[in-house]
């Protein structure tokens, strides 16, 4: 594997955790429990889009084949897809959307703070324009989290769930292989090793603080970063895509 | 104010008005001014709210990022305009929560062209470009209304609507200068909100129980009918300038008025999609209803943890 | 459990430095953090602000309109309190 094809594949798995979670909080859109969270949660999703965005036109502009964002975020096949599982688990509650979003800020966080200063300037410059966003996202997520775990009895029962059954995504985000060794060399990506202990003292402050706590062993899954997705990315895809798909080659 | 009797209490009221000096919410006003405002502004802050549901639809279908990043950012924003104008009720003394209850019950009504489904993309571009047309005629002369609260929301309505229309155009502007396919996809998206879009502006003036009244009270500044000209007068052209043809046999131009003629509205359809046969009055309702209903646990935990939270800061 | 709605807040935006907070509008939160969280989302979608103040609506006082008239219209009669209405002699500048 070559410099270029690593760094293509690390920017692409990147755009695509950020493309997939966003679309999941754009599904929210009207749908809130009340109408100043419903505008809260589409501000992430359209962060997330944003980011998307200027990831997926440095891919493009690294593979250098004439593609450009939008062939894409829309024209790949889903095992061409590389976003973590935990992104596109479906919203369930708004608990479940704010613990999914929750375990992904916390990383997301860690992992800007180090990219800022990555060897590789556009990178860099993505990393310290969106460390802001993600900032935000975790505080509210953060806040949240809290309220949920310690408000009623129902509300810590069904976050608590929650927690447990996204616990089994948590592994995958510091999942590594030789697009990161590459990578890491010449000091373009962020060992994820490096912070791993610090991410879950982070998450365990405030899911203690929420009363809630993650489950003492969980089977991990992961796949997400070659292409092997749960079922439900299939459906997300499906409607992600239909208007590029059914009317190929066509500008809107 | 206890020396004052109520004659000449809404004689000075209506003097007011008279000076285009605004009245503020603790102000006195009669009581039928405040009702009028209640229905009027809730009905306004539900349909941006109801007004949310059609353009959702194609949130997670819109075509590339940079629609889907525009798409959200107006829906946000009706969310944003449903807010202020909630605020706006609740100085009336009207309660949010229960407002909104008075749609789920199907008591308060919202703008009858949400009730219409949203079928196609080219739709998107139909609804920013004639229903937000149609709603700015409508809410620039708001901005003037009498009632403070009511104007002040208005004025930053308008502000931040002014990028709805254009890029409601844009898209249909897009689609009708591309493929035989697209162009024929905002023609029959043309076809089907064309009329609904007149509708919006409520009933013929002769049917229109409200107007008079809200003119003298300087709610309203301008009747139905003559925004619903308006309306035409503006957007024919535009619709001939990107080649799409409005569907209205009737439609010519009249050198005489300055003004075009249009066809008559089917007002039985209007009322059918008033009192609650639209084709989509039901899923529209029973979302936000939904919506509420699946919140509950979420409202209520927030505030137990604030209440708990209390409770330990003071002991 | 608690069915209650929660509380109203009044927002403040300062929309520069150096500029003071003007009020913006309300919203409902159930504590401060979402209440300014909330203020950020609704009230500063197009960069209206650098600093935000809530406050509960509950919390604000308010003069009384019927009162209006002793309240704030003595202050019309008081016209020296205004510089235009001292003479001063043409060819005077820097005052």
């Amino acid at each position: 594997m070559t410099k270029q094809e690593a760094l293509f594949e690390y920017v692409l798995r990147k755009a695509d955790d950020t493309l997939i979670l966003g679309h999941r909080l754009s599904e929210w859109c009207g749908h809130g429990p009340v109408l100043e969270e419903d505008i809260a949660l589409t501000n992430l999703a359209l962060d997330l889009i944003g980011q998307a965005t200027e990831l997926y036109q440095y891919a493009a502009e690294v593979e250098n084949k004439g593609r450009n964002e939008d062939d894409l975020a829309f024209l790949r096949l889903e095992r061409e897809y590389k976003n973590v599982l935990l992104v596109e688990q479906t919203n369930g509650d708004f608990g479940k959307t704010i613990v999914r979003q929750f375990l992904f800020d916390h990383f997301q966080s860690l992992l800007y703070e180090r990219l800022m200063n990555s060897a590789d300037e556009q990178i860099a410059a993505i990393a310290e324009k969106s460390i802001k966003e993600v900032k935000y996202h975790l505080k509210h997520s953060s806040e949240w989290v809290i309220r949920l775990g310690d408000g009623t009895e129902e509300s810590h029962n069904r976050v608590q769930e929650s927690v447990t059954d996204l616990s089994r995504y948590i592994e995958e985000l510091f999942y590594q292989d030789e697009v990161d060794e590459i990578l890491i060399k010449e000091g373009i990506a962020a060992d994820t090793a490096s912070f791993k202990e610090e991410y879950y003292n982070n998450i365990n402050a405030v899911l203690s603080e929420a009363t809630l706590s993650l489950p003492e062993k969980m089977w991990q899954l992961d796949g997400g970063r070659k292409g092997v997705h749960s079922e439900h990315l299939g459906f997300l895809l499906a409607e992600l895509q239909y208007m590029q798909r059914t009317y190929p080659g066509m500008e809107w | 104010m206890k020396d004052l009797n109520i004659n000449e209490l809404d004689r000075k009221f209506q003097e007011k008005i008279d000076n285009e000096i605004k009245i503020e919410p603790k102000d006195y006003m009669p009581e039928a001014y405040r009702k009028t405002l209640i229905r009027q502004i809730s009905q306004h802050a539900h349909s941006e709210i109801v007004g949310q549901l059609p353009e959702g639809n194609w949130v997670t279908r819109a075509p590339n990022l940079r629609r889907k990043a525009v798409l959200l950012a107006k829906i946000q924003d009706e969310a944003g305009h449903g807010l202020y104008l909630y605020s706006a009720v609740e100085t009336l003394g009207a309660d949010r929560e229960e407002t909104i209850d008075d749609l789920h019950s199907g008591k308060a009504k919202y703008s009858s062209i949400f009730n219409y489904p949203s079928l196609t993309w080219a739709d998107m571009g139909m609804i920013g470009w004639l229903v937000d047309g149609a709603a700015i005629m409508n809410q620039v002369p708001l901005c003037r209304c009498s009632y403070g609260p009511y104007a002040r929301a208005m004025v930053r309505v308008c502000k931040e609507e002014s990028f709805h229309q254009r890029q409601g155009y844009e898209i249909v502007t897009k689609l009708a200068t591309g493929t035989p396919e697209q162009k024929e996809m905002a023609q029959e998206s043309l076809n089907r909100w064309w009329w609904p879009a007149l509708m919006m502006f409520g009933p013929s003036d002769a049917d229109s129980k409200h107007t008079a009244q809200s003119m003298k009270w300087k709610i309203k500044r301008h009747t139905n009918d003559e925004l619903r000209q308006q309306f035409v007068d503006v957007t024919v052209p535009q619709a001939e300038l990107i080649g799409l043809k409005v569907p209205d046999p009737d439609l010519k131009w009249n050198e005489e008025t300055g003004h075009y003629e249009f066809g008559e509205i089917n007002w039985n359809e209007f009322w059918q999609v008033v009192e609650g046969y639209g084709p989509c009055n039901k899923e529209r309702v029973d979302a936000r209803r939904k919506a509420k209903e699946d919140g509950a646990w979420v409202r209520e935990a927030a505030n137990a943890y604030a209440e708990k939270r209390a409770k330990r800061k003071a002991s | 459990m608690s069915k209650k709605e929660w509380p109203l807040w009044e927002v403040f935006i300062r929309s520069k430095q150096g500029l003071s907070h003007k009020h913006a509008g309300s919203l409902r939160a159930a504590d401060a953090e979402m209440a300014i969280n909330n203020a950020r989302d609704v009230y500063t979608r197009r960069s209206e602000g650098v600093s935000i103040w809530v406050v509960e609506s509950a919390n604000v006082v308010a003069s009384d309109p019927s009162e209006a008239g002793p309240l704030f219209e003595p202050a019309n009669s008081k016209a020296y309190r205004h510089p235009t209405f001292y003479d001063v002699p043409d060819g005077v500048s820097h005052m």
